[in-house]
């Protein structure tokens, strides 16, 4: 390219080829700005559609005598003898207590965690980093097709063909119990923990696995003290995104706990959750009726939840990047 | 990709002028009666072809609001229509609705086949779902908990056990809520101590309770139901928003003659009178 200085400088006019280039390319960007913010508009739609269906509990005078916040969630003086807090919508005193909830969801989704975060993450480990690449090429598919199955399947097969099994093991009254509704929802969240800590774990770098293997460190030490402290912010990814699902999931808990409004610590005790009752209640409830913001006001409760865990998550993933980069990220 | 689309799109416009000539029938509510509805309409369509009759569940409270929406024609109810719903219809159609009872379902209660108690009063029922019987032994049975199954609380099921055998007590905590008699009806044949209830057309594999009165027990016969013998049995309605008329009108009649309502006892649920 020759750089001659008497000529001024004008910029060079395009060939029409390349001019229709510049406008295709502009069409399509504009396209996919346009499906971004389709994605956004739909999000605050769905928001302010069930903020506005919750709202009639603040408005309505019926609603506010009938499901005020302190019968939410403070104990209510229901027929003496029995438990203050119940969840009990249709009735001729309606009780409304969240806590039953809280606690039957807290039971699950704990449950579950327990269960799933060791199996997926260790799941994860082992196809990352131990397993002959022959057995990591069939495992992935495998874990990845039990995260295929619908949730009604496995909410029925807890509660056709696990529900005795669990029974009989932890020798539990019930057949139904948070125990059993816990394990289901682990068969959901494993593959969702697995696949997505997999795919941290094998974005380490490899100098990262070299280095340590030759200061002297042996495969298992590489692997627990390097390797995934180094994919932590995925892995925590990973269980937030678990834990999001297991709250949310609704068929499993549906089928498989029970959904009996009792507090109580025990496994072996039934167990209802939030989002079953949403689920289970919202096909028949008197559309607009108290109860029917009630159940909105549930969803937007779980709405909050799920936020504010994914930001709590997102905080500390930026603390322990800069933990691990020694603060120059 | 693309001759795919356009299939799709040559189908949905050939579609478009047949959906608009037949007459529809739109028929929404009740799971209950989802079965008995979708029957109904298989005969019907058999009889009067060119008219489509489309039947979808959700439960009784979807059906009768998407009367008041206008989303559809019929709607099946397993429950009354509550106040609230009617002024509803009122504000927006100026009408109070009509009722059609299209059949008649017993409500049962179900126990373990191995269980060996056959009969109990209704006044012992109660006292198992409130709370205050809490194992069999004292209702006859073997020494052991009572576990009990119940239907979620908006199901209409729920609520006419909660009016004619609760006298609208609560239900105990303890209860285990189910969706759908068909899931009671699994959890009562897999565990022997327990207790639930449901429509009378899902009980196939376990056993059920008669109801004692005085010294005579009644079972859940299609016989006792239709005479009113038996004391728990309810009515499941059609609503509509206005008198019937042109090819809803057609079907309901075909629901409530005898041929329809031969469909009602082959699904298991009883004829009106």
């Amino acid at each position: 390219m020759e750089q001659g200085l008497s000529q001024p400088l004008v910029a060079p006019s395009l060939s029409p080829a390349a001019r229709r280039r510049q406008l295709r390319e502009k069409v399509i960007a504009g396209l996919i700005t346009l499906m971004a913010f389709t994605g956004i508009a739909a999000l605050i739609l769905i928001i302010i559609f069930v903020a506005k269906e919750a709202l009639g509990l603040f408005m309505d005078a019926e609603a506010r005598h009938e499901a005020s916040l302190s019968k939410m969630f403070l104990a209510q003086d229901v027929p003496v003898g029995r438990p203050a807090f119940r969840w009990q919508p249709v009735s001729k005193v309606p009780k409304v207590s969240m806590i039953p909830l809280f606690v039957g969801t807290l039971k699950t989704t704990v449950v579950s965690m327990m269960v799933a975060v060791p199996l997926g993450v260790f799941g994860a480990l082992f196809a990352a980093e131990f397993a002959p690449r022959r057995l990591r090429e069939l495992l992935k598919p495998v874990i990845e097709l039990l995260a295929g199955i619908p949730s009604v399947v496995l909410g029925f097969f807890a509660l056709m063909v696990m529900s005795t099994v669990v029974k009989d093991v932890f020798h539990f009254d019930r057949p139904l119990n948070a125990m059993l509704a816990g394990l289901g929802l682990a068969l959901a969240i494993v593959p969702v923990i697995f696949t997505v800590s997999e795919d941290a774990l094998t974005a380490v770098p490899r100098s990262y696995r070299e280095a340590s293997l030759a200061l002297g460190a042996t495969p298992w030490e590489t692997a627990w003290k390097v390797v995934l402290p180094a994919a932590a912010p995925g892995i925590l990814a990973a269980c937030v995104l678990g834990f999001g699902r297991a709250i949310g999931e609704t068929m499993i808990v549906l089928m498989a706990s029970g959904n009996a409004d009792v507090i109580s610590w025990s496994l072996g005790d039934s167990a209802r959750s939030l989002s079953a009752t949403i689920a289970a209640e919202m096909g028949e409830v008197v559309v607009g009726s108290p109860h029917y913001s009630l159940l909105f006001f549930i969803g937007v409760q779980l709405f909050l939840f799920t936020f504010v865990l994914n930001m709590l998550a997102s905080t500390w993933t930026r603390r322990v990047v800069r933990k691990l980069t020694g603060g120059a990220a | 990709m693309k001759a795919f689309l356009g299939t799709i799109v040559a189908g949905l416009l050939l579609a478009l002028p047949l959906s608009a000539q037949a007459g529809n029938v739109t028929v929404k509510g009740s799971d209950t009666m989802v079965i008995l509805g979708q029957r109904w309409a298989e005969e019907f369509m058999k009889k009067t072809p060119g008219t489509k009759v489309q039947v979808t569940g959700g439960g009784s409270g979807v059906g009768l609001a998407a009367l008041q929406n206008g989303t559809t024609e019929i709607a099946m109810s397993s429950r009354e229509m509550k106040d609230a719903e009617k002024t509803k219809l009122r504000t927006r159609y100026n009408t109070t609705g009509v009722e059609i009872p299209v059949a008649k379902d017993g409500v049962t209660f179900y126990v373990s086949e191995s269980n060996p108690v056959n009969a109990l009063t209704v006044e012992q029922l109660r006292g198992i779902y409130v709370g205050d019987i809490t194992n069999w032994k004292q209702v006859g049975g073997p020494d052991a908990p009572i576990i009990i199954y119940s239907r979620e609380n908006s199901s209409g099921t729920y609520v006419f056990v909660k009016d004619h055998v609760l006298d609208g007590e609560d239900y105990v905590a303890s209860a285990q809520t189910l969706p759908g008699t068909a899931a009671v009806v699994n959890a009562v044949s897999k565990e022997k101590n327990s207790i639930g209830y449901g429509g009378a057309a899902y009980a196939k594999g376990i056993k059920e309770l008669k109801i004692k009165k005085g010294n005579e027990e009644v079972a859940p016969s299609a016989e006792n139901i239709k005479t009113g013998k038996y004391p728990l049995s309810r009515d499941l309605y059609f609503y509509l928003r206005n008198k019937p008329s042109g090819e809803a009108k057609t079907f309901i009649d075909f629901a409530l003659s005898p041929e329809g309502q031969a469909v009602v006892t082959k699904v298991g649920y009883f004829p009106v009178k």
